[in-house]
């Protein structure tokens, strides 16, 4: 195997999905690429002055704009009549929430970037609390568990669905767990002629805690349990889905986190393990994931 | 202090500052719509769509995506111009940090005005007054002229390899950039000539593939700051040196770091940036006229702070009145304080008295230009008030 864009030797947590998703799109994209990272997880372990995993260039400047500054860098390399790939990567935080406006504003004018986001459902840097993307019920540090609550109140906001609304042209989900899904994606994008949005699952072993050495079992459960479908937009089609065979119960994937225990210690809870299930039942529909 | 030629056109401000950011020649242009800045950014989209201008403009979500765009073709290596104001300059913020941080040698034109609440699309300077710490440089501007031509001295300090330090061009909303008057346009192959294309050693490329916007941790980041400071105090030189060269070349000074009006001899000196110069200038010379030794120190570089150039300026004035439109609320106003500070270890013993005035649009006249030279007058005898809002309708409070 050739030598990784992502060098060895970064910070993050053993056991975290972050660097090996970076890899894989890495890998795919080549060398004819410049990053661009909002802050997250990714910076802080990747890029402690004066050392850098980075072997492609790589921006950060807020955590924010990660969109604008890629825009900035796009134009240039047209202007240059250079065939750069722009590859935003960035966590949840800043793709769902901070950073909407700056990626709406680049989604609508159309620049020829990759937005991939690598989803651990959580500010995980900042020690786990919710985002946007986080799951019915997760508990997370501000949306604990406890004797009036069953963790996170509201289902995960749905940033592929807005991403098409805005009519990028290509829009896929992936997963760490599906190597050569994710690298087949991420070259496809890299083709359109304008945006294209891929959001990973990419579990945190800190913020959802679950043993050590199972970070890809956990991503593949979340497929198999059609909690996290793979689908693959094209100008707003949906012309990929990766069928699930036998869905398994979701309760599989919940138990082995424990940023799903509660649901599994409180009799009152069984009532949120079956709306959880109904989220996965309603993807198999809305999908037809089952043959 | 501009002179009338044969080659002036009478135009907006607007039009004259955007045909400088054309003679600029930037690669990147991005902006987001905001009052009184709008008809530099349109007369620029217009220029590019004429084929006049050869820049990629982007039309943006919010002025803090207008600066963010800047950040990433900057470091790409672009030559990168914007303007805003106000509300437009306080959600670029962290934006504004982030690109002195990153020594991105950005311009961009502020048409200053007031910040809400309450609302207010006037001009006063709360807005880059208090933008005064985020490490760019500040130059303020008193007329149309020299809004131009301190746009094109912008680039050259700005991208001066020992400074690397974006700069803002302050320029006084409404009174500066909707005024008609008679300017002299930059000719564009001298623009050439005074200011030849940027191309920086590090840029995002991934033939030498670098690391911009790394974090830095207790161990290094005071040194990051510590190299922003030293760049500024750099440009204390540079700025000066531009100014001379440009004064060569297109024949036209405004001081660099600072100028002054009939201040040698004088008793009470007024220390102001802007366009109310133009004001205090035709007060003073009434006031010379009846005898009155009046002067005007312009701070024309606000960041750096001429400390020294200002000292000698001040030193033998008989008693200094700072007059500026913006505040410091809880403390006193950005110019007095730092120029109090300039002095304070000085063997100046000057006594120093700050009004703000000017403040949402509110008209300054040569009548209250008498009125503070007055104040400055008694406040030799015994300073009464260091501090105090000109003008004040007591009625209404």
């Amino acid at each position: 195997m050739e030598k990784s864009l992502l060098a060895p030797g970064h910070r993050a947590c053993a056991g975290c999905a972050m660097p090996t998703t970076i890899r894989l799109v890495l890998d795919a994209a080549g060398p004819n690429t410049i990053v661009v990272s909002p802050t997250s997880c990714l910076e802080v372990t990747t890029t402690p002055f004066p050392e850098s995993a980075w072997c492609v260039p790589w921006i950060h400047s807020l955590f924010e704009n990660a969109a604008a500054v890629a825009s900035g860098v796009e134009v240039m390399q047209k202007r240059r009549g250079l065939d750069t790939n722009v590859v935003i990567i960035g966590g949840d935080g800043s793709t769902f929430d901070i950073g909407m406006g700056s990626n709406s504003g680049m989604f609508e004018r159309g620049h020829k970037i990759l937005y991939v986001c690598y989803d651990n459902e959580a500010y995980m840097n900042t020690g786990v609390q919710r985002s946007g993307s986080t799951p019915f019920c997760a508990h997370t540090t501000t949306t604990p568990s406890g004797s009036q609550s069953q963790g996170n109140p509201r289902p995960k906001k749905d940033m592929p669905a807005i991403a098409l609304a805005h009519k990028v042209p290509y829009v896929a989900t992936a997963s760490v767990a599906y190597p050569v899904d994710l690298r087949r994606k991420v070259k496809k994008a890299l083709q359109v002629n304008g945006p294209s949005y891929i959001q990973v699952n990419a579990p945190c072993i800190t913020g959802w805690t679950f043993e050590a050495g199972t970070m890809i079992e956990l991503a593949r459960l979340a497929v198999e349990t059609s909690l996290w479908p793979l689908l693959e937009y094209e100008n707003g089609e949906l012309t990929g889905v990766k069928k699930v065979r036998r869905p398994k119960s979701v309760q599989e994937y919940l138990k082995r986190q424990g940023r799903f225990k509660h649901l599994f210690k409180k009799a009152e809870c069984a009532d949120m393990l079956g709306r959880i299930q109904a989220l996965a039942d309603e993807n198999i529909a809305k999908y037809q994931l089952v043959d | 202090m501009s002179e009338k030629t044969a080659n002036m056109k009478v135009v907006e401000g607007s039009y004259a500052v955007a045909h400088a950011v054309m003679c600029c020649r930037p690669d990147v242009i991005s902006a987001y719509p905001i009052t009184p800045q709008t008809h530099i950014v349109e007369n620029l989209s217009q220029m590019v769509a004429n084929g006049e201008l050869d820049s990629e403009f982007l039309t943006v979500d919010s002025e803090f995506s207008a600066l963010s765009v800047l950040v990433g073709s900057s470091a790409c290596g672009a030559r990168s111009y914007s303007s805003t104001t106000s509300q437009g300059l306080a959600l670029m913020y962290e934006v504004l940090y982030n690109v002195s941080g990153m020594r991105l040698p950005v311009v961009m034109n502020v048409a200053n005005r007031a910040l809400g609440a309450p609302l207010n699309i006037w001009n006063d300077q709360q807005d880059s007054v208090g933008a005064r710490d985020v490490g760019w440089l500040q130059i303020y501007v008193e007329d149309v002229q020299e809004a131009v031509d301190a746009t094109l001295q912008a680039y050259k300090i700005a991208e001066d390899d020992g400074i690397r330090t974006p700069i803002m061009v302050c320029m006084d909303g409404f009174i500066l950039t909707h005024v008609y008057e008679p300017v002299e346009l930059l000719d564009k192959e001298k623009a050439r000539e005074f200011l030849p294309d940027y191309q920086p050693a590090d840029i995002l490329d991934p033939a030498h593939p670098k690391t911009f916007g790394a974090f830095a941790d207790p161990s290094t980041y005071t040194e990051f700051r510590y190299q922003q400071f030293e760049a500024q105090l750099k440009a204390l030189e540079k700025i000066e040196l531009v100014a001379r060269e440009f004064e060569e070349t297109f024949g036209r000074y405004y001081g660099g770091l600072i100028d002054s009006y009939h201040a040698l001899d004088a008793e009470v000196v007024i220390v102001t940036m802007g366009s109310v110069i133009g004001t205090i200038k035709d007060a003073i010379d009434a006031m010379r006229a009846e005898g009155k030794k009046v002067g005007l120190v312009k701070v024309r570089s606000y960041r750096p702070f001429p400390v020294q150039a200002l000292r000698n300026a001040l030193k033998d004035a008989g008693v200094i009145a700072v007059v500026e439109k913006d505040v410091a609320i809880g403390g006193e106003a950005g110019l007095v304080t730092d120029l109090k500070a300039a002095f304070y270890n000085s063997n100046i013993r000057t006594p120093i008295i700050g009004f703000t005035a000017g403040l949402g649009g509110r008209d300054i006249t040569v009548k209250d230009i008498r009125k503070i030279v007055d104040k400055a007058l008694a406040a030799r005898k015994g300073i009464e008030s260091e501090f105090e809002f000109l003008n004040l309708r007591t009625e209404i409070l």
